[in-house]
């Protein structure tokens, strides 16, 4: 054999070699438990098809060209919930309304919500003069399938309107009145015509569905068949995004796996959660809930670990801001779910921006901002040695 | 031992290669009869004088040399331990047509196939004409000379399968426009000093209105930009170069023009907003041309309006260098001047140089990348090469980064 050939073996040998060794190079998949995105377990494969469409409609970039703004918030659903995760100031939006329940009196000047950017030639909007207003971080869009399963009869029994336990803690749910294009579930109980608001900082969006065809028309400025208005004109428009694009990005919202809590069995992880059901936050983040019945299965009859009773709570005059939405009082916010706590700084730049708006910088901070309802949890907080206060961090930081 | 289907797949196509070295020797070079100009590997030549230092074929008396280069690879990647599997790419196949129409006066064009034929670009129709060494008129579709890469990016020149990042998201290469200038060269002892000017149309509204979410003079170099000018108003793209035979070559160019559509069917309906570009380039060749050392840094400045998203940013900056070292020169396989070359790749592109207006911190969206080569030139033309290519690349609130890992086994060959 020519000396040639043998190079060429040898050449190509060795080509072999290095790559079959370079796989072990590349970069490896992060624990499951270590990041917020990736579907539920238990998908079929027509559903995996439908989570993979729906999250190219959640990355969706919007441009003038295809339908953004012309005031907007933000540019996609994914940028606002980056990695699925909490928001960023950046992407933190303004709602503008009154001070009472009896529905917002700025629609015809651009309410609900701020629209503080716009396409270059036009102009933002501005908060009118008498209009009260709240900040609100958008929120983790993980496990909001189970979320949309509680049943309504297992939210009031968790409900205690006139405190009959005497722990200080009420929770009420926001009676909400749906959009006309949501059809209530047979299960949906109703208190004169208003239906249980289940999704949004207030409670204020009934189901997926209206939560995501608000924040397209609101955030992004996309008209749809279901919300056709535009809201830069406020006239009806056509459609700037498929029905079938909004049902696969409802699909994949619903299937986004739930946040997995890391070290569980680690001591000092037990001891945290044995404080945090000892000085009562568990009395509205609440560990356990189950599902109902769902049409897709994986969701249905489950237990699920959110740590919220998705009630609204009255929170005190350091976290009213004057602003609210359905029947929820200005000083009252709905319990939010804990489940990712510790991966937030992931998808926040690395900080913290915690509370409805952002306000605090650590989960101190948010703790110490805590009032009305939640003042017992917080005194007894403050009174905790600094032991038991670093179990507590580690076990926040564990869900 | 467990056999991956990726490296099954990938030792296939090694043993076909591997194979097809052995039949190297059957074939008969049907090409006797057409005579093959090489390209000028003197150093007397400078970047800008890329897009005539090819090789061309040209057939008996015709007026007309023929050229081109092809270049495909395979490609296996991961993000964050996800993969699509591995591909076969074509990604570009380029032909050249060049002719002398009279003395001084010259014609070159290059027309551009990638991805097999999903685009087709013009990325170069150009006349020469020669008044003066120093004072040469260039009018037609050329290249925008902003940094080295635009002006010498065919892929037989390079050892990496990609281009550099930040030639192709920074400065969109290839990037060329309608237009007209001059250019000329000055000899001087062991100096070549280089200049070129060109107006030209520029880029258009989607700088700031793309699916990218970001800046990008990428997206905004649409087709439209042959028929007319977005803005109506010149780009201006300019550059200087100056070389030391024994020391290298250094290039500062510079390009600008208003991109948006402030005027329409006569009425003005926008503020004037303009796109900036600063490029430095240089490059040297050590050790009797057995070390090879190129780079280019780009700046990026685009006016855009205060109350768009700051996901698009005002400032980019990228850059890259690469060093590449040949290890063995020698006869090998048949070859009288064959090659092995070892190197690197160092690059890093911000797209969004600045802070958050909400927090005052930093903006992410950046990238950076190590790209380790081994490639084979058995001549001069043709090249051979594997890379390995890792790439860290944050998102626009800095969140941790995605790391993707990047195999490929490819070729790239003027024709």
């Amino acid at each position: 054999m020519k000396k040639k050939h043998i190079l060429s073996i040898i050449f190509c040998s060795a080509l072999i070699i290095v790559i079959s060794s370079c796989e072990k190079i590349l970069p490896g998949l992060p624990d499951d438990n270590s990041v917020l995105d990736g579907q539920m377990e238990g998908l079929s494969p027509a559903q995996l098809s439908q989570f993979l469409r729906g999250d190219v409609g959640f990355n969706e970039v919007f441009s003038g060209q295809n339908g953004l703004g012309s005031v907007f918030v933000s540019t996609s659903c994914g940028s606002c919930h980056a990695g699925d995760g909490k928001g960023h100031p950046f992407t933190t939006l303004t709602r503008f309304g009154q001070t009472d329940s009896t529905g917002n009196k700025f629609l015809h000047l651009g309410g609900p919500q701020l629209q503080n950017r716009a396409l270059p030639g036009f102009t933002p909007e501005q908060i009118p003069a008498g209009a009260t207003f709240s900040r609100f971080t958008p929120p983790a869009v993980t496990g909001l399938g189970f979320i949309s399963y509680v049943t309504d009869a297992d939210i009031l029994d968790m409900a205690d309107p006139e405190d009959a336990d005497g722990d200080g803690i009420s929770g009420v749910p926001n009676w909400i009145h749906p959009p006309a294009f949501i059809t209530p579930g047979p299960d949906a109980i109703s208190q004169s015509g208003r239906f249980i608001g289940r999704f949004g900082k207030k409670g204020a969006a009934f189901s997926l569905l209206h939560q995501t065809v608000n924040a397209y028309n609101q955030d992004i400025g996309i008209t749809s068949l279901f919300n056709p208005m535009d809201a830069f004109s406020r006239l009806e428009i056509d459609p700037e995004i498929s029905t079938q694009v909004i049902n696969d990005v409802v699909f994949y919202l619903h299937t986004l796996k739930a946040p997995i809590q890391r070290n569980a069995s680690d001591s000092e992880v037990i001891l945290g959660k044995n404080i945090f059901n000892q000085i009562n936050c568990s009395g509205c983040h609440t560990p356990v809930l189950k599902t109902g019945y769902s049409p897709i299965e994986v969701l249905s009859f489950k237990e699920f670990y959110p740590y919220t009773d998705m009630l609204l709570h009255d929170m005190g005059p350091g976290l009213d801001d004057g602003y609210t939405e359905g029947n929820a009082k200005t000083s009252e916010w709905k319990t939010p779910p804990l489940w990712g706590l510790g991966l937030s700084a992931n998808s926040q730049g690395g900080n913290y921006f915690l509370m409805h708006d952002g306000r605090a910088r650590s989960i101190e901070e948010a703790i110490l901002m805590h009032g009305g309802e939640a003042e017992n949890s917080r005194m007894q907080y403050q009174s905790l040695s600094q032991t038991d206060k670093n179990a507590l961090f580690k076990f926040l930081n564990s869900l | 031992m467990r056999i991956s289907t990726f490296t099954f797949n990938i030792s296939i196509v090694i043993l076909l290669i591997c194979f097809q070295s052995f039949s190297i020797d059957a074939q008969t070079d049907s090409t006797k009869f057409i005579q093959r100009i090489p390209a000028d590997t003197s150093q007397q030549k400078l970047n800008m004088d890329a897009v005539y230092n090819r090789p061309f074929l040209s057939a008996g008396k015709l007026p007309v040399a023929i050229g081109g280069y092809l270049e495909a690879n395979t490609d296996y990647r991961s993000t964050d331990g996800i993969t699509e599997g591995l591909s076969f790419q074509a990604r570009r196949f380029t032909l050249f047509l060049s002719s002398t129409i009279a003395q001084r006066i010259k014609f070159l064009s290059e027309i551009e196939f990638e991805d097999g034929t999903k685009e087709i670009h013009i990325e170069f129709a150009a006349m020469d004409l020669e008044f003066h060494p120093l004072f040469n008129l260039r009018a037609g579709i050329v290249m925008n000379p902003i940094g080295a890469f635009n002006q010498n990016h065919d892929g037989p020149r390079w050892d990496f399968v990609d281009r550099p990042i930040s030639a192709t998201t920074i400065i969109p290469s290839t990037l060329s426009n309608v237009g007209f200038g001059i250019h000329g060269k000055y000899f001087y002892q062991r100096w070549i000093l280089g200049y070129e000017a060109y107006l030209t149309n520029g880029f258009d509204d989607d700088i700031i209105s793309n699916s990218m979410n970001r800046t990008s003079l990428a997206e905004g170099k649409d087709e439209k930009r042959f028929e007319e000018s977005n803005s109506g108003l010149p780009m201006f793209s300019g550059k200087v170069a100056i070389r030391n035979r024994n020391i290298g070559e250094l290039g500062l160019s510079y390009m600008t023009g208003v991109y948006n559509k402030w005027r329409n069917d006569g009425l003005i309906v926008d503020e004037k907003r303009s796109a900036s570009v600063f490029a430095i380039d240089f490059n040297t060749t050590l050790f009797n041309n057995r070390l090879d050392i190129k780079g280019e840094i780009s700046k990026v400045w685009v006016e855009i309006p205060d109350t768009y998203s700051q996901a698009f940013g005002s400032e980019q900056i990228g850059g890259y260098l690469d060093v590449i070292g040949t290890i063995v020169q020698k006869p090998m396989l048949g070859w009288s001047n064959a090659k092995i070359n070892l190197g690197f790749r160092l690059e890093y592109a911000d797209y969004n140089q600045g802070t958050f207006n909400e927090t005052g911190g930093e903006i992410g969206d950046h990238i950076w990348a190590f790209v380790p080569t081994l490639s084979f030139r058995p001549v001069g033309t043709t090249v051979v090469r594997l890379n390995y290519r890792f790439h860290q690349e944050t998102d626009l609130l800095g969140n941790p980064p995605a790391n993707t890992g990047i195999i490929q086994v490819g070729f790239s060959t003027y024709f």
